[in-house]
């Protein structure tokens, strides 16, 4: 179910105690197969671990550039992953590394990515912010904020052109609603009716400015109603609703062909990145974001432990089952060799250019 | 042979080849229902229809990205941006997108597409519409940018943009859409695959006192300085550079080894320019072969003006161009006619 929940404006400091004081009003386990459960669980403590193990390796600069890490937000995650058919084509920002293991990709390989290595997703040119994966049609991660809106409704485009019937979903973050590429996507999204459904993780925050500061309207599911295009927002830290809601829109997407809006809560447990502290944030804002009740891996691994259905021997399992995979993934990366530098020129052209200056730094351009 | 406009040229190739390729598609305001700002895609949507003619609204970045994203998926669209003004709307999406995709991602999608634009000055339009910003394009890696100068070159290279898997920039030039050459026979069949080598330039006229290098509309504008040139006895070898990336160094750093001289005549702004590489690219290349220093005739480094003379001022001429090459020529005590 969707949380239609209002925030009313007004400051960040008045909306943040809003959101706290709110009441979980997620609907439960439902009537879904506990196999289907344990394995949501197990996929949300996978990303928890994977992106604790990613901000170590970052922090001990076995990882370079920025690195943005979801966690906090692995209900989300999960739940708009597995929401999402294999054959249907993903678009997120930089923040993409649990989008590109939800998605289908190798843990292993995406660490790879990480690490800058040949057997990375994107053979080390493309770290964090950049994976991509023909196979599983993780279209990938973009580093320029709202980028991706224009090429995930080409792609969409595509799939129209063809008569296909595949899905696009296109992730952002809540600071993207506000810029060029967001409306001019929507706007073509809906004028063209494609098959596409935007997603807005709002976690409040774009690194430190808040949506109240960014967003004249910071009900973000609204903001579809400009472009005629249906908006729901729904509770990110409750994967069986995330799931739901992003199914629903997605095969309304699917057999209407016409665009989504779907706005999910989240909450950014650390700064904006790895090196970000996030000394912005009052303290109530940090507590907010940390706090258990914001949890989603506590909330859902309660909800199942009170069915019955999550002993606290199977969560220490769990969590050691993943832990030894987490590290098998570091290993993987650790020994995969580094890119050969005689590749330096593989990926400029797909197609071969005559004279292209293939030059060393210092070379001159004419070698005798 | 028959003899064409640039424009007729344009038309018929763009028509030959979406009858070729069904996943070939063209995008853009205006070049439906309007049948395109300059008419180039007149009669394309009757005969193909929305599905493959896209009207798009105002939204250059919106629509320009769409076509990346087709791309990746394997569509071949043609991007018309009704001028290239209006490119740095798209900027992002052409730089920090379409040239990266295929490296950022380890060369696992291209992006197949083509942005064809006019440009150049030379119409009244002023400053936010005269201006040729190609150089923005010719630095990024990842990006192809080619530049026609006739007819001919216009139906061959358009062929090749289309064919190829990268990004290519195409640029036009609103002062060449009526100007008239040969094109070979049967150039507007869907069958015909006279596809011409991106990244060559070529030697379109044969001389041995000077090279005089250009691009788009100046090299049509270099032909007619080599031809008055030729009446006063000085031979002018016309170098057309076809593609400013990939930049095909080899073609003028040869012609200029030959002639042991060199202007470069751009339609562009001055410095840091095309002409400013391609003089470096001499240097290097051919640094011993030079009699005289190296000259540049570009566009005057302002914003363009409106008014007739002024704009007439600020742009190359046959004459501006025909003088640096006589005093290029009188520096090294060649004849100069
Ligand atoms: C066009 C552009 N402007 C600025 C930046 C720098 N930047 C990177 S992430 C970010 C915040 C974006 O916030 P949001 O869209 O809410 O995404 P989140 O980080 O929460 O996932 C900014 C300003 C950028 N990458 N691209």
């Amino acid at each position: 179910m969707a949380d239609t929940a209002k925030p009313k404006g007004g400051t960040a400091r008045a909306s943040a105690s809003r959101r706290r004081g709110r009441k979980d009003t997620s609907p439960g386990l439902g009537d879904e197969k506990p196999e289907v459960l344990l394995d949501y669980y197990r996929q949300m403590v996978f990303v928890r671990q994977f992106e604790q193990r990613t901000g170590q390796a970052y922090t001990q600069a076995r990882i370079g550039g920025y690195c943005h890490l979801n966690l906090g937000e692995e209900a989300t995650v999960v739940g708009l992953m597995t929401a999402l058919q294999e054959r249907d084509y993903l678009f997120t920002n930089y923040r993409d590394h649990g989008y590109a293991i939800g998605k289908g990709m190798d843990p292993k390989r995406v660490m790879a990515e990480l690490y800058g290595r040949s057997d990375g997703v994107s053979k080390g040119w493309g770290g964090s912010m950049h994976m991509y994966d023909t196979e599983t049609r993780m279209l990938g991660g973009y580093g320029i904020v709202g980028g991706q809106l224009p090429l995930a409704t080409g792609a969409a485009l595509a799939i129209s052109y063809r008569g296909g019937d595949e899905v696009v979903m296109c992730q952002m973050g809540d600071g993207t609603t506000n810029i060029g590429a967001w409306h001019e996507s929507l706007n073509i999204a809906k004028l063209w009716n494609l098959p596409i459904v935007f997603v807005v993780i709002n976690n409040f925050t774009g690194m430190g400015t808040t949506v109240e500061m960014s967003s004249a309207e910071p009900d973000l599911y609204k903001r579809g109603a400009a472009f005629r295009i249906e908006g729901e927002r729904v509770d990110g830290r409750d994967v069986l609703a995330v799931r739901d809601t992003a199914s629903r829109l997605i095969e309304r997407a699917r057999t209407e062909q016409t665009p989504f809006l779907l706005e999910a809560w989240s909450y950014r447990q650390k700064g904006h990145s790895v090196v970000d502290p996030a000394k912005y944030r009052t303290e109530e804002q940090r507590d907010e974001a940390r706090s258990e009740e914001n949890d989603p891996i506590r909330i859902f691994g309660e909800k199942l432990a009170k069915a019955g259905l999550l002993t606290d021997e199977q969560r220490d399992e769990i969590n050691a089952s993943v832990k030894a995979e987490v590290a098998e993934a570091a290993d993987f990366a650790e020994n995969s060799p580094h890119p050969d530098v005689s590749t330096l020129f593989d990926y400029t052209y797909a197609s071969p250019v005559p004279n292209e200056s293939r030059r060393m730094p210092a070379d001159p351009v004419f070698a005798e | 042979m028959s003899v064409i406009t640039y424009r007729q040229a344009l038309r018929d190739t763009l028509r030959a080849e979406m009858v070729r390729d069904e996943n070939v598609l063209v995008m853009g305001e205006e070049i439906g229902v309007f049948e395109g700002s300059y008419k180039i895609t007149e009669g394309l949507l009757k005969e193909f229809g929305p599905r493959r003619v896209k009207d798009t609204p105002i939204a250059e970045e919106g629509f320009v990205g769409a076509a990346i994203g087709a791309a990746m998926l394997g569509l071949r669209p043609v991007v018309e941006l009704m001028t290239i003004n209006f490119s740095l709307i798209a900027i992002d999406q052409i730089i920090n997108h379409a040239a990266k995709i295929y490296g950022m991602f380890g060369g696992q999608t291209s992006v197949p597409m083509v942005i064809r634009t006019p440009g150049g000055g030379g119409q009244q339009l002023g400053a936010t519409h005269s201006q040729n910003i190609e150089l923005f394009y010719s630095f990024i890696p990842g990006l192809k940018v080619m530049a026609p100068s006739t007819p001919a070159e216009a139906s061959s290279m358009l062929r090749a943009a289309i064919r190829d898997d990268d990004p290519v920039l195409f640029l036009e030039n609103l002062g060449l859409y009526n100007s008239k050459g040969e094109v070979p026979e049967g150039y507007a069949e869907p069958s015909n695959d006279n596809v011409a080598t991106i990244g060559r330039a070529g030697v379109t006229r044969e001389g041995s006192d000077i090279t005089l290098i250009g691009y788009s509309r100046m090299a049509m504008v270099a032909t007619q300085v080599a031809e008055k040139l030729a009446e006063e006895d000085i031979s002018v070898e016309v170098v057309d550079l076809r593609s400013l990336r990939p930049l095909d160094r080899q073609t003028f750093v040869d012609s200029v080894k030959k002639t042991g001289a060199a202007v470069i005549c751009e339609d562009d702004w001055l410095t840091y320019g095309i002409g400013a590489e391609i003089a470096a690219s001499i240097q290097e290349g051919a640094f011993d072969y030079l009699d005289a220093p190296v000259r540049r005739v570009a566009m005057a480094e302002v914003p363009m003006p409106y008014a007739k003379p002024l704009e007439t001022a600020a742009l190359p001429s046959v004459e501006s161009i025909s003088t640096a090459i006589k005093e290029t020529l009188s520096a090294v005590g060649k004849r100069v006619g």
